[in-house]
Protein backbone atom coordinates (compact mmCIF):
# COMPACT_ATOMS: atom_id res chain seq x y z
CA UNK A 1 0.00 0.00 0.00
CA UNK A 2 1.23 3.62 -0.46
CA UNK A 3 0.81 3.96 3.17
CA UNK A 4 2.84 1.48 4.07
CA UNK A 5 5.31 2.76 1.15
CA UNK A 6 5.39 6.36 2.36
CA UNK A 7 6.44 5.28 6.03
CA UNK A 8 8.65 3.42 4.49
CA UNK A 9 10.33 6.39 2.32
CA UNK A 10 10.29 8.36 5.72
CA UNK A 11 11.96 5.99 7.70
CA UNK A 12 14.67 5.60 5.34
CA UNK A 13 14.62 9.85 4.95
CA UNK A 14 14.80 9.86 9.39
CA UNK A 15 18.09 7.70 8.76
CA UNK A 16 19.58 10.01 6.77
CA UNK A 17 18.53 13.33 8.33
CA UNK A 18 20.32 11.69 11.80
CA UNK A 19 23.16 10.78 9.86
CA UNK A 20 23.23 14.82 8.34
CA UNK A 21 23.10 16.06 12.27
CA UNK A 22 25.86 14.37 12.95
CA UNK A 23 27.80 15.68 10.68
CA UNK A 24 26.77 19.35 11.70
CA UNK A 25 27.26 18.45 14.95
CA UNK A 26 30.45 17.50 14.33
CA UNK A 27 31.06 20.58 12.60
CA UNK A 28 29.24 22.66 15.49
CA UNK A 29 31.71 20.74 17.72
CA UNK A 30 34.70 22.20 15.91
CA UNK A 31 33.51 25.45 15.76
CA UNK A 32 32.56 25.78 19.18
CA UNK A 33 35.86 24.83 20.56
CA UNK A 34 36.66 28.57 18.92
CA UNK A 35 34.17 30.68 20.98
CA UNK A 36 35.63 29.77 24.20
CA UNK A 37 38.27 32.37 23.66
CA UNK A 38 36.89 35.65 25.66
CA UNK A 39 37.66 38.52 27.33
CA UNK A 40 38.88 38.28 30.98
CA UNK A 41 36.35 39.89 33.03
CA UNK A 42 35.50 38.63 36.82
CA UNK A 43 31.39 38.23 37.12
CA UNK A 44 31.34 41.11 39.42
CA UNK A 45 32.61 44.05 36.24
CA UNK A 46 30.29 41.62 34.27
CA UNK A 47 27.81 43.04 36.34
CA UNK A 48 28.61 46.33 36.24
CA UNK A 49 29.26 47.05 32.87
CA UNK A 50 26.15 45.83 32.19
CA UNK A 51 24.75 48.07 30.85
CA UNK A 52 27.00 47.96 27.54
CA UNK A 53 27.82 44.59 26.92
CA UNK A 54 29.97 45.30 23.99
CA UNK A 55 31.68 48.03 25.81
CA UNK A 56 34.68 45.68 27.62
CA UNK A 57 36.98 47.52 29.72
CA UNK A 58 40.32 48.81 28.75
CA UNK A 59 42.73 45.72 29.68
CA UNK A 60 46.18 44.96 29.05
CA UNK A 61 45.06 42.85 26.09
CA UNK A 62 43.93 45.82 24.32
CA UNK A 63 46.36 44.59 21.41
CA UNK A 64 43.83 41.63 20.90
CA UNK A 65 40.78 42.56 19.38
CA UNK A 66 37.60 41.01 18.03
CA UNK A 67 36.49 41.56 14.43
CA UNK A 68 32.76 41.16 15.38
CA UNK A 69 31.52 40.70 11.87
CA UNK A 70 33.33 37.85 11.28
CA UNK A 71 32.44 36.37 14.83
CA UNK A 72 29.25 34.62 16.08
CA UNK A 73 28.04 33.51 19.13
CA UNK A 74 25.24 31.00 19.22
CA UNK A 75 23.21 28.64 20.59
CA UNK A 76 20.60 25.46 19.71
CA UNK A 77 18.25 24.17 22.36
CA UNK A 78 15.48 22.02 21.90
CA UNK A 79 11.72 22.21 21.78
CA UNK A 80 9.64 19.12 21.85
CA UNK A 81 12.16 17.50 19.53
CA UNK A 82 12.94 20.96 17.64
CA UNK A 83 16.54 22.98 17.16
CA UNK A 84 15.74 26.00 17.32
CA UNK A 85 18.45 27.78 16.78
CA UNK A 86 19.77 31.59 18.26
CA UNK A 87 22.84 33.69 17.90
CA UNK A 88 23.73 36.97 19.62
CA UNK A 89 24.37 40.49 17.82
CA UNK A 90 26.61 41.79 20.31
CA UNK A 91 29.38 40.76 22.30
CA UNK A 92 32.68 41.30 22.79
CA UNK A 93 36.14 39.34 23.64
CA UNK A 94 38.92 40.75 26.04
CA UNK A 95 42.01 38.45 25.01
CA UNK A 96 45.37 37.84 26.30
CA UNK A 97 46.05 34.37 24.08
CA UNK A 98 49.37 33.37 23.43
CA UNK A 99 49.22 30.00 22.04
CA UNK A 100 52.84 29.56 23.08
CA UNK A 101 52.00 30.07 26.75
CA UNK A 102 48.22 29.20 26.92
CA UNK A 103 48.88 28.56 31.16
CA UNK A 104 49.79 32.27 30.95
CA UNK A 105 46.97 33.37 28.65
CA UNK A 106 43.18 34.93 29.86
CA UNK A 107 40.25 35.26 27.93
CA UNK A 108 36.35 36.05 28.17
CA UNK A 109 33.61 37.07 26.44
CA UNK A 110 30.86 39.04 27.35
CA UNK A 111 27.30 38.63 25.65
CA UNK A 112 24.82 41.02 25.40
CA UNK A 113 21.84 38.73 26.19
CA UNK A 114 19.25 41.51 24.58
CA UNK A 115 20.25 40.84 21.39
CA UNK A 116 19.45 37.68 21.01
CA UNK A 117 18.20 36.70 17.76
CA UNK A 118 16.15 33.85 17.33
CA UNK A 119 14.23 34.41 13.82
CA UNK A 120 11.22 35.75 14.97
CA UNK A 121 9.48 38.49 17.14
CA UNK A 122 7.67 35.99 18.95
CA UNK A 123 9.88 33.97 20.79
CA UNK A 124 12.46 36.94 20.98
CA UNK A 125 9.72 38.55 23.43
CA UNK A 126 9.13 35.68 25.51
CA UNK A 127 12.88 35.24 25.91
CA UNK A 128 13.18 38.67 27.68
CA UNK A 129 10.96 37.67 29.85
CA UNK A 130 12.30 36.89 33.96
CA UNK A 131 11.70 33.44 33.71
CA UNK A 132 14.29 32.96 30.47
CA UNK A 133 16.89 35.74 29.78
CA UNK A 134 15.63 38.48 32.60
CA UNK A 135 17.48 40.24 30.16
CA UNK A 136 15.89 44.21 31.46
CA UNK A 137 17.80 43.55 34.75
CA UNK A 138 20.72 41.42 33.61
CA UNK A 139 21.18 42.12 30.01
CA UNK A 140 25.18 41.02 30.03
CA UNK A 141 26.57 37.17 30.40
CA UNK A 142 30.14 36.42 30.64
CA UNK A 143 32.55 33.64 30.32
CA UNK A 144 35.57 33.84 31.86
CA UNK A 145 39.02 31.48 31.48
CA UNK A 146 40.62 30.48 34.68
CA UNK A 147 42.94 27.92 33.03
CA UNK A 148 44.02 27.01 29.34
CA UNK A 149 45.62 23.99 28.29
CA UNK A 150 47.57 22.96 25.05
CA UNK A 151 45.46 19.72 24.21
CA UNK A 152 46.79 18.88 20.63
CA UNK A 153 47.88 21.34 17.36
CA UNK A 154 45.81 24.24 18.01
CA UNK A 155 43.66 22.61 19.91
CA UNK A 156 43.37 23.67 23.37
CA UNK A 157 40.84 23.68 26.17
CA UNK A 158 39.63 26.17 28.40
CA UNK A 159 38.38 25.87 31.93
CA UNK A 160 36.51 28.81 33.13
CA UNK A 161 33.07 30.28 34.40
CA UNK A 162 30.12 31.33 32.81
CA UNK A 163 27.73 33.38 34.21
CA UNK A 164 24.13 34.07 33.26
CA UNK A 165 21.47 35.66 34.88
CA UNK A 166 24.07 35.70 38.36
CA UNK A 167 24.28 32.71 38.22
CA UNK A 168 27.93 30.88 37.29
CA UNK A 169 28.93 27.51 36.74
CA UNK A 170 32.28 26.06 35.49
CA UNK A 171 32.55 24.97 32.08
CA UNK A 172 35.03 23.24 29.88
CA UNK A 173 35.37 24.52 26.25
CA UNK A 174 37.22 23.05 23.91
CA UNK A 175 39.40 25.48 21.59
CA UNK A 176 40.39 25.11 18.17
CA UNK A 177 42.74 27.70 16.52
CA UNK A 178 43.83 28.28 13.14
CA UNK A 179 45.39 31.51 11.93
CA UNK A 180 45.92 33.14 8.50
CA UNK A 181 47.65 36.02 7.81
CA UNK A 182 47.46 38.38 11.07
CA UNK A 183 43.83 36.91 12.04
CA UNK A 184 43.20 33.76 14.26
CA UNK A 185 39.96 32.13 14.34
CA UNK A 186 38.78 30.40 17.48
CA UNK A 187 35.89 28.26 17.51
CA UNK A 188 34.73 25.85 19.37
CA UNK A 189 31.09 24.49 21.03
CA UNK A 190 30.13 23.18 23.97
CA UNK A 191 26.89 22.14 25.98
CA UNK A 192 25.16 23.68 29.09
CA UNK A 193 22.38 22.96 31.18
CA UNK A 194 19.71 25.51 30.98
CA UNK A 195 18.41 24.69 34.54
CA UNK A 196 21.67 25.37 35.91
CA UNK A 197 21.70 28.51 34.76
CA UNK A 198 17.69 28.87 35.61
CA UNK A 199 16.93 30.29 32.24
CA UNK A 200 13.08 28.86 31.58
CA UNK A 201 11.87 28.79 35.11
CA UNK A 202 7.66 28.14 36.57
CA UNK A 203 6.39 25.60 34.09
CA UNK A 204 9.11 25.52 31.49
CA UNK A 205 11.62 23.79 33.95
CA UNK A 206 9.88 20.83 32.51
CA UNK A 207 12.70 19.57 30.49
CA UNK A 208 10.67 16.89 28.35
CA UNK A 209 9.37 19.99 26.81
CA UNK A 210 12.80 22.29 26.02
CA UNK A 211 15.23 20.16 26.62
CA UNK A 212 17.94 21.15 29.70
CA UNK A 213 20.84 20.75 27.39
CA UNK A 214 21.70 23.65 25.19
CA UNK A 215 24.49 23.76 22.38
CA UNK A 216 26.39 27.24 22.63
CA UNK A 217 28.69 27.31 19.68
CA UNK A 218 30.94 30.38 18.62
CA UNK A 219 33.46 31.34 16.38
CA UNK A 220 35.70 34.04 17.09
CA UNK A 221 37.82 35.86 14.63
CA UNK A 222 40.59 38.17 16.60
CA UNK A 223 43.41 39.99 15.13
CA UNK A 224 47.02 40.77 16.97
CA UNK A 225 46.71 37.29 17.95
CA UNK A 226 50.61 35.78 18.66
CA UNK A 227 51.53 32.79 15.89
CA UNK A 228 50.79 29.09 17.09
CA UNK B 1 -18.69 2.28 -16.51
CA UNK B 2 -18.27 4.09 -12.61
CA UNK B 3 -18.85 2.31 -9.53
CA UNK B 4 -22.10 2.59 -7.45
CA UNK B 5 -20.09 2.71 -4.18
CA UNK B 6 -17.21 4.59 -2.65
CA UNK B 7 -14.21 1.39 -1.60
CA UNK B 8 -13.63 0.61 1.96
CA UNK B 9 -10.36 2.85 1.77
CA UNK B 10 -11.48 5.56 0.36
CA UNK B 11 -14.38 6.03 3.15
CA UNK B 12 -11.74 4.79 6.03
CA UNK B 13 -9.92 8.14 4.87
CA UNK B 14 -12.52 10.29 4.36
CA UNK B 15 -13.55 10.22 7.90
CA UNK B 16 -10.04 9.74 9.28
CA UNK B 17 -9.11 13.21 7.29
CA UNK B 18 -12.63 14.67 7.82
CA UNK B 19 -11.46 14.30 11.72
CA UNK B 20 -7.88 15.42 11.68
CA UNK B 21 -8.99 18.69 9.53
CA UNK B 22 -11.76 19.58 11.25
CA UNK B 23 -9.49 18.95 14.66
CA UNK B 24 -7.19 20.73 13.13
CA UNK B 25 -9.07 23.63 12.20
CA UNK B 26 -10.48 24.15 15.59
CA UNK B 27 -7.02 24.04 17.24
CA UNK B 28 -5.56 26.56 14.94
CA UNK B 29 -8.12 28.84 15.71
CA UNK B 30 -7.84 28.38 19.16
CA UNK B 31 -4.47 27.82 20.14
CA UNK B 32 -3.16 31.07 17.63
CA UNK B 33 -4.14 34.05 20.43
CA UNK B 34 -2.84 31.87 23.33
CA UNK B 35 -0.39 33.56 25.33
CA UNK B 36 3.14 32.25 25.45
CA UNK B 37 3.17 28.81 27.75
CA UNK B 38 3.79 24.78 27.73
CA UNK B 39 0.51 24.63 26.57
CA UNK B 40 0.78 27.06 23.52
CA UNK B 41 3.70 25.05 22.95
CA UNK B 42 2.35 22.05 22.69
CA UNK B 43 -0.74 22.96 21.23
CA UNK B 44 1.27 24.22 18.31
CA UNK B 45 3.55 21.38 17.86
CA UNK B 46 0.46 18.93 18.05
CA UNK B 47 -1.20 21.26 14.87
CA UNK B 48 2.05 21.04 12.94
CA UNK B 49 2.17 17.02 13.36
CA UNK B 50 -1.72 16.76 12.23
CA UNK B 51 -0.85 19.19 9.17
CA UNK B 52 2.28 16.96 7.87
CA UNK B 53 -0.14 13.65 8.63
CA UNK B 54 -2.69 15.28 6.59
CA UNK B 55 -0.76 15.92 3.69
CA UNK B 56 0.62 12.48 3.68
CA UNK B 57 -2.98 11.05 3.93
CA UNK B 58 -4.32 13.26 1.26
CA UNK B 59 -1.45 12.61 -1.42
CA UNK B 60 -2.26 9.17 -0.40
CA UNK B 61 -6.08 9.59 -0.57
CA UNK B 62 -5.01 11.65 -4.42
CA UNK B 63 -3.50 8.25 -5.53
CA UNK B 64 -6.55 5.74 -4.35
CA UNK B 65 -9.00 8.47 -6.15
CA UNK B 66 -6.98 8.62 -9.07
CA UNK B 67 -6.83 4.60 -9.48
CA UNK B 68 -10.81 4.29 -7.88
CA UNK B 69 -12.85 6.21 -9.55
CA UNK B 70 -15.82 8.37 -7.38
CA UNK B 71 -19.27 6.62 -7.86
CA UNK B 72 -21.58 8.58 -10.81
CA UNK B 73 -24.29 11.57 -9.08
CA UNK B 74 -27.33 10.67 -9.09
CA UNK B 75 -29.11 11.54 -12.69
CA UNK B 76 -31.39 13.87 -11.07
CA UNK B 77 -29.34 15.91 -10.36
CA UNK B 78 -28.72 19.47 -12.15
CA UNK B 79 -25.99 20.19 -14.04
CA UNK B 80 -25.35 23.26 -11.93
CA UNK B 81 -25.16 21.36 -8.92
CA UNK B 82 -22.92 18.52 -10.33
CA UNK B 83 -20.54 21.72 -11.48
CA UNK B 84 -20.62 22.96 -7.87
CA UNK B 85 -20.07 19.56 -6.46
CA UNK B 86 -16.51 19.02 -8.71
CA UNK B 87 -15.45 22.75 -7.96
CA UNK B 88 -15.80 22.67 -4.49
CA UNK B 89 -14.25 19.05 -4.22
CA UNK B 90 -11.40 19.87 -6.79
CA UNK B 91 -10.65 23.71 -4.06
CA UNK B 92 -10.71 20.80 -1.21
CA UNK B 93 -8.20 18.80 -3.01
CA UNK B 94 -6.17 21.96 -3.46
CA UNK B 95 -6.29 23.23 -0.10
CA UNK B 96 -5.70 20.17 1.61
CA UNK B 97 -2.36 20.42 0.44
CA UNK B 98 -1.85 24.40 -0.12
CA UNK B 99 -2.81 24.50 3.47
CA UNK B 100 0.04 21.78 5.35
CA UNK B 101 2.17 23.34 2.59
CA UNK B 102 2.20 27.04 3.57
CA UNK B 103 2.29 26.49 7.32
CA UNK B 104 5.27 24.15 6.78
CA UNK B 105 6.80 26.81 5.01
CA UNK B 106 5.92 29.23 7.32
CA UNK B 107 7.37 27.03 10.46
CA UNK B 108 10.41 27.02 8.82
CA UNK B 109 10.65 30.59 7.46
CA UNK B 110 9.89 31.60 11.57
CA UNK B 111 12.87 29.33 12.52
CA UNK B 112 11.17 26.38 13.84
CA UNK B 113 11.97 23.35 11.34
CA UNK B 114 8.94 20.63 11.92
CA UNK B 115 9.59 17.34 13.57
CA UNK B 116 7.48 15.17 12.84
CA UNK B 117 5.69 13.27 16.01
CA UNK B 118 9.22 14.75 17.92
CA UNK B 119 10.70 11.85 15.95
CA UNK B 120 11.18 12.51 12.23
CA UNK B 121 13.22 15.67 11.45
CA UNK B 122 11.73 17.65 8.24
CA UNK B 123 13.52 19.57 6.12
CA UNK B 124 12.94 23.19 5.48
CA UNK B 125 11.78 23.68 1.71
CA UNK B 126 11.87 27.46 2.66
CA UNK B 127 15.16 29.64 3.88
CA UNK B 128 14.42 31.27 7.12
CA UNK B 129 13.31 34.79 6.84
CA UNK B 130 11.51 36.61 8.93
CA UNK B 131 9.81 38.82 6.12
CA UNK B 132 8.97 35.52 4.44
CA UNK B 133 7.51 34.53 7.55
CA UNK B 134 4.96 37.36 8.07
CA UNK B 135 4.24 37.02 4.07
CA UNK B 136 3.02 33.28 4.57
CA UNK B 137 1.83 33.30 8.08
CA UNK B 138 -1.93 34.96 6.89
CA UNK B 139 -1.82 32.58 3.99
CA UNK B 140 -1.60 29.71 6.05
CA UNK B 141 -4.92 31.23 8.30
CA UNK B 142 -6.80 32.79 5.20
CA UNK B 143 -6.62 29.07 3.19
CA UNK B 144 -7.75 27.67 6.30
CA UNK B 145 -10.72 30.15 6.57
CA UNK B 146 -11.29 28.94 2.91
CA UNK B 147 -11.08 25.47 3.49
CA UNK B 148 -13.79 25.73 6.75
CA UNK B 149 -16.44 27.78 4.17
CA UNK B 150 -15.76 25.21 1.36
CA UNK B 151 -16.76 21.92 3.70
CA UNK B 152 -19.68 24.12 5.60
CA UNK B 153 -20.52 23.82 2.20
CA UNK B 154 -20.24 20.10 1.28
CA UNK B 155 -21.15 19.46 4.47
CA UNK B 156 -25.04 21.15 3.92
CA UNK B 157 -25.04 19.76 0.38
CA UNK B 158 -24.41 16.70 2.02
CA UNK B 159 -27.68 16.75 4.41
CA UNK B 160 -29.39 18.20 1.54
CA UNK B 161 -29.31 15.39 -0.76
CA UNK B 162 -30.13 12.99 2.48
CA UNK B 163 -32.65 15.43 3.81
CA UNK B 164 -34.13 17.13 1.08
CA UNK B 165 -33.53 15.51 -2.01
CA UNK B 166 -33.55 11.90 -0.03
CA UNK B 167 -30.79 10.14 -2.35
CA UNK B 168 -27.98 8.28 -1.63
CA UNK B 169 -25.57 10.49 -2.20
CA UNK B 170 -24.85 11.20 1.67
CA UNK B 171 -25.41 7.54 2.65
CA UNK B 172 -21.97 6.87 -0.32
CA UNK B 173 -19.83 8.05 2.72
CA UNK B 174 -21.70 6.77 5.38
CA UNK B 175 -22.75 2.67 4.38
CA UNK B 176 -25.07 2.21 7.65
CA UNK B 177 -27.60 5.21 5.75
CA UNK B 178 -27.89 3.17 2.91
CA UNK B 179 -30.33 0.27 4.28
CA UNK B 180 -32.41 3.46 6.15
CA UNK B 181 -32.90 5.62 2.97
CA UNK B 182 -33.10 2.49 0.53
CA UNK B 183 -37.12 2.45 -1.03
Amino acid sequence: MCVVELCHAFFIYTLAMKHLNTIYFSLAITAASLASTGYAQSAGTAKASAAKPAAVSAAPAAAQKLVLAQSSVGFVSRQMGVPVEGKFKRFDVQSNFDPKKPEASKVSLAIDLTSADIGNAETEGELKKPGWFDSAKRPQASFVSSAIKLVGAGKFEIDGQLTIKGNTQRVLVPLSVTQSGDTTLASGAFQIKRIDFKIGDGEWNDVSIVANEVQVNFKLTLTGVPKL
Amino acid sequence: MKPTQYTTTAIGLHWLLALLIVGSLGMGWYMVDLPMSVQRLKLFNWHKWAGITILVLSAARLLWRLSHPAPALPSTMPAWQRTASHVSHGMMYVLFFAIPLVGWAYSSAAGFSIVWFGVIPLPDWVPRSRELAELLKPWHGWLAYALAAVVAVHVAAALKHHWIDKDQVMARMLPWLRSHVRG
